[in-house]
């Protein structure tokens, strides 16, 4: 009994020399490791769908007639919701992006309902707009080349892009409460412009 | 990379379901351990279960508290599922504090009660590692090494991977119990002490490290932290064991 303590009292002191020795180095560590003070600020993140990526760029067809382009809205967020008619949680968060995007629109929020056409109809797409009474910019993906560039994999997929173009957050998957994207766009909008 | 699967009108995350096998293994391990170490199973678990749904529940209260306005407007939302509308960080102090807080009620030795819980800690941390697998999240800083994958518009070191063998080492050591099982707390410490050094290691090849002031790795600093308080309860509890 007497040398089972003893034993584990020897390997107890042995871990704590142990983890004083990673500790040390640990310091050593995060000094040698840490990040360079010299980043080039002037240069964003690379462009990728993920948050803390600049958003990829894009110039569409809008439902209107007319073209948008992502990099064009740059100092303002821009919500970015992919959708089609087909899909059922599209439908049901359209009135709460809808809602979002009228008590914000003054405030400089851009929301780009970003239909993937390529995969959808737009005759359906108009008559979807038309029925849910949407304001907000459709952009039409027709080739399908949008989506695939935001390696899309569930419907519906929204970006909260910041005022510099970067993703600040995205949600896979809905419907979306008014309350999730409100608190998502109100983050958005209190960062300086 | 393969986050989510839609299924039907369904969209699973597979990062999230990779969490929840995570978490059934661990209560396995838990209970098991928990027997090994003549506790009564049924409230080490309850005291984990309740902790964990607390944490839940209050980490949805803080983030309503937080958007007061908007969900005094529609508060039913306040009982979606989403994930998104939860604060993680106060959600995890309060679940932690119900568990110690529900375990001392329940008069159980909380160092006792530690060391139950460190094999299915560690197989959390390894069910975590791959989830960060299948999310790309966690993802690594850019280098042109022969083993770089290519992840977000850049070849980067697979830190997920890096993530989870050190996982898996950490689980075989907890596994083998190398300081034996006086039920001290001490395996508890030990895990926490591997983790908190791994992740001071491998967090120099994450490329989503949060920087502080003079270029410093937060998650490093904290880890050094967590590391020093170990050590120093590693003397005090290894005193009061032998």
């Amino acid at each position: 009994m007497k040398a089972e303590s003893s034993n584990t009292s020897r390997l107890i002191h042995r871990t704590i020399i142990w983890a004083l020795c990673a500790l040390i180095l640990g310091v050593l560590w995060m000094y040698i490791s840490r990040a360079p003070s010299t980043l080039n600020m002037s240069v964003g993140p690379p462009p990728s769908p993920k948050e803390g990526f600049s958003a990829p760029d894009f110039t569409l067809e809008l439902l209107d007639g007319g073209q948008i382009t992502l990099s064009g809205l740059r100092g303002q967020p821009v919500v970015l919701n992919l959708w089609t008619t087909w899909c059922g949680p599209c439908r049901e968060e359209m009135p709460a992006i809808e809602k979002v995007y009228r008590d914000y629109k003054d405030l400089g929020l851009v929301v780009i309902g970003l239909n993937l056409t390529s995969q959808d109809s737009e005759e359906s797409v108009a008559a979807f707009v038309q029925e849910l009474g949407l304001s907000f910019p459709i952009a039409l993906d027709r080739d399908g080349s949008v989506s695939n560039r935001y390696q899309l994999l569930g419907l519906p997929t929204t970006f909260f892009i910041d005022r510099e173009g970067v993703i600040r957050s995205m949600v896979v998957g809905g419907p979306m409460s008014e309350a999730l994207i409100q608190s998502k766009v109100k983050n958005l909008l209190s960062e300086n412009p | 990379m393969f986050p989510y699967l839609q299924i039907g009108p369904f969209l699973l995350q597979l990062s999230g379901l990779a969490l929840l096998a995570g978490l059934w293994f661990g209560i396995i391990l838990i209970e098991k351990e928990s027997l090994k170490l003549n506790l009564d199973s049924t409230r080490v678990i309850k005291s984990f279960f309740y902790g964990l749904i607390f944490g839940i529940v209050a980490a949805r209260i803080s983030f309503v508290f937080q958007y007061s306005k908007v969900y005094l407007v529609d508060p039913l939302s306040a009982l979606s599922l989403n994930i998104n509308t939860l604060s993680p960080n106060f959600g995890l102090l309060a679940g932690l504090s119900f568990f110690f807080l529900y375990a001392f009620r329940k008069q159980l030795p909380i160092r006792t009660t530690l060391d139950s819980l460190a094999p299915g800690l560690a197989i959390f941390m390894v069910a975590l590692g791959i989830a960060h697998i299948l999310s790309g999240n966690a993802y690594g800083g850019p280098t042109r090494l022969p083993w770089a994958i290519y992840l977000w518009s850049d070849y980067r070191h697979p830190s997920q991977i890096y993530e989870t063998v050190a996982a898996l080492g950490i689980l075989l050591v907890t596994l083998r119990k190398p300081l034996g099982n006086p039920g001290a707390g001490l395996n508890f410490l030990l895990v926490v002490a591997l983790s908190a050094a791994a992740r001071i290691f491998l967090e120099a090849f994450r490329g989503d490290s949060l920087i502080w002031n003079g270029g410093v790795r937060a998650a490093q600093l904290i880890g050094l932290v967590i590391l020093a308080a170990t050590i120093v309860l590693f003397k005090k509890w290894g005193e009061a064991s032998e």
